[in-house]
């Protein structure tokens, strides 16, 4: 095993036991924090994948609210009415998104353009005024009383699911596919890439991995509503994909951390904090448009100044 | 009630009638549409529902919808010019709506200085805009270009929340509502209404003319066919860019007064809403085609007050995007558009 395999599993174990003591354990970290970081494990799967369409395949959804809604209440159904196990239940919201991902996509993705764009914000509306109408799912009061399933444990491993998979998918020939097309779909489609074919693929995986984080949401704050999945929040995912680069693994992981806790500091400056973000994004999106880590991935050995192979390989990934 | 019905299904086939002895080849089409106005008129009767009732949703409908098609111009030029979804668009029209309402309601002005108030504050807010976020990204990817628009349309509509205040404010009735009935009461109509058509096909008629008619309109559609030939040719492609986002911006403001004089509110949030659905109206007719906004803009508008009349108010939006997500799978270049092929 490579030296540098060694220490990723060592910072993975050290942050997961880290956390385990100093929450369930000790109790140091008050339960405000606590919810906290449930979230910031959440919006890093909710960041991932939409950098997987946005940062990685170049097209701009704006649906992910949708997306998560999808998977919360697919997985809530799953679990309160229909008795499934936890597990499951979240696979099957997962992938109910990836579903509504595929009807949405395939007729969008197939224009080039700026097409969905709209179509998935106008998506992320229909979604909620949908989920308003259908009594069986509580109307617009929503689902109340979710058993509160997702643990610590649950939610590092889905997490780290989610980046292996989402990881490993870019380094493939697909997730190559993916980035040529980002980069110029023109001249990707003339060398032969399928361009739908991609589009879709990734537009699908990223809605997959949406739904996941929507379920396990729903099973962690017990309450789900259609006010949960509104634009603003997409809005908030994105600005977590644009901060950490367009295309960065490790950039959207420390940007969904740094966004969540920056929203709990100012959770009292509602429309304050938007203007901030706003202004945020439209500045960076001028000085620097490939989001502040770019493609570049943050990695220790090149931080700590080690310029052997794991500098090397930083600049491969 | 029934009476009136027959009376006018009867006028529809009257035309169709006439049709039918002139061209020989209508005569098929004429019996489709009469098929259609039957199982049309099967279903009203059956529901009960009065001709009154329908022509007042379309009535309704085609206010709204010459609303939305302000709107839609505005988003169709722009894109028609630089390929960009404006998502501020929406906000510009609020802003507008908040100038008409600060000019009427605080600086006691006339409704129609009021107007071109807002379409002044309306006009700056649109080239600051251009200047200040979208120009420097002129050469920039379009995601970049369009992830911008989303930031500048978010500060708007929370800038709004800050400076503003997040209470629904009273639009003052600057023109008294007044209804009228035609033919015996079949047709209720209101002065707003009536106003709304004018002021819109006022505006639709000036813009025909500026694009297809003035030195600027010709120097518009230059750009937007290619930017490098116009620029060689003398053309400043910046100025009729900003030119152009200050046209669609003062359209936005006659539509956001129109709105808040429909509404008789305005909010810093009212232009999300409108925003997106001109913009489905400006698909629906083929982006980048002005009559096509305009036609867009009165469908989506009918269509949006029959399904709130006739089945829920819960389900308007969710139609509106369907439909969208509709025309994108069958007819991706909209209803008047053509499939062109990108050049490279």
């Amino acid at each position: 095993m490579k030296k540098k395999n060694i220490t990723t599993i060592l910072i993975i174990l050290a942050i997961y036991i880290g956390v385990f003591l100093l929450t369930d354990v000790t109790g140091i970290i008050g339960p405000y924090y606590q919810v906290n970081i449930f979230l910031a494990g959440i919006n890093i799967i909710l960041a991932l994948s939409l950098n997987l369409i946005v940062g990685f395949t170049g097209q701009l959804a704006l649906g992910h609210a949708g997306f998560m809604a999808v998977g919360a209440y697919v997985s809530a159904v799953c679990t309160m009415k229909l008795g499934i196990p936890f597990i499951p239940a979240v696979v099957v919201g997962a992938l109910a998104a990836m579903l509504i991902g595929l009807v949405i996509g395939l007729p969008t993705l197939r224009l080039r353009g700026d097409y969905l764009a709209i179509a998935t914000l106008g998506f992320g509306e229909i979604i909620r005024g949908l989920v308003v109408n259908i009594e069986y799912v509580g109307g617009a009061a929503g689902i109340n009383g979710i058993p509160k399933k997702t643990t610590w444990t649950m939610l590092f491993l889905f997490v780290i699911i989610t980046i292996a998979v989402i990881k490993n998918f870019i380094n493939s020939s697909h997730g190559k596919m993916c980035v040529s097309i980002r980069d110029n779909e023109v001249a990707a489609e003339i060398m032969g890439v399928n361009t739908t074919y991609y589009k879709t693929v990734a537009f699908s995986l990223g809605a997959f991995f949406a739904g996941l984080g929507g379920a396990l949401y729903a099973h962690y704050f017990f309450l789900i509503q259609p006010t949960t999945f509104t634009f603003a929040r997409s809005f908030d995912i994105l600005v977590m994909v644009v901060l950490g680069g367009l295309g960065s693994i490790t950039g959207s992981i420390l940007a969904a951390i740094g966004v969540t806790f920056l929203n709990a500091v100012l959770v009292d400056f509602g429309a304050i904090r938007m203007v901030i973000y706003a202004l945020l994004l439209i500045l960076v999106m001028i000085f620097r448009p490939q989001g502040l880590m770019g493609t570049k991935e943050f990695n220790l050995q090149s931080l700590l100044g080690f310029k052997g192979r794991g500098g090397k390989n930083a600049k491969n990934n | 009630m029934q009476s009136v019905w027959e009376q006018f299904i009867g006028l529809l086939f009257f035309y169709v009638d006439m049709d039918k002895s002139t061209n020989r080849t209508c005569i098929n089409i004429g019996f489709q549409v009469k098929l259609k106005v039957m199982i049309f008129k099967s279903f009203i009767v059956e529901r009960g529902i009065s001709l009154e009732t329908f022509l007042a949703q379309v009535i309704n409908g085609l206010s709204l919808g010459s609303i939305y098609a302000l709107i839609a111009l505005g988003y169709t030029m722009v894109y028609g010019i630089i390929q960009l979804i404006n998502f501020a668009h929406g906000d510009v029209l609020m802003i507008g709506a908040f100038a008409g309402y600060f000019a009427v309601a605080i600086l006691k002005m006339p409704f129609w200085f009021a107007m071109l108030f807002a379409m002044l504050i309306s006009g700056l807010a649109g080239y600051l805009i251009e200047r200040l976020a979208y120009r420097p990204l002129r050469k920039s990817a379009r995601l970049t270009v369009l992830i911008t628009a989303i930031g500048v349309s978010l500060l708007l509509e929370n800038g709004g929340l800050v400076v503003l205040g997040a209470d629904y404010k009273a639009f003052p009735l600057a023109i008294v509502k007044k209804s009228y009935l035609l033919f015996d009461g079949v047709i209720t109509i209101t002065n707003h209404q009536l106003l709304i058509f004018g002021v819109t096909i006022a505006m639709m008629v000036l813009l025909q003319y500026i694009v297809n008619y003035t030195k600027i309109g010709k120097a518009m559609r230059a750009v937007s066919y290619d930017k490098e030939a116009a620029a060689l040719m003398g053309i400043n492609v910046d100025g009729i860019i900003s030119t152009t986002f200050v046209i669609g911006s003062m359209l936005a403001a006659v539509a956001g007064v129109l709105l808040g004089l429909y509404y008789q509110t305005v909010h810093p949030l009212m232009g999300l809403m409108p925003g997106l659905k001109a913009f489905v109206a400006a698909v629906l007719g083929g982006i980048g085609i002005i009559p096509g906004a305009m036609l867009g803009g009165f469908l989506l508008g009918i269509v949006e007050a029959l399904v709130s009349g006739y089945w829920s108010t819960n389900f308007r939006d969710p139609v509106v995007f369907g439909l969208l997500i509709l025309i994108l799978i069958i007819k991706p270049a909209g209803l008047l558009g053509k499939h062109m092929k990108e050049k490279v």
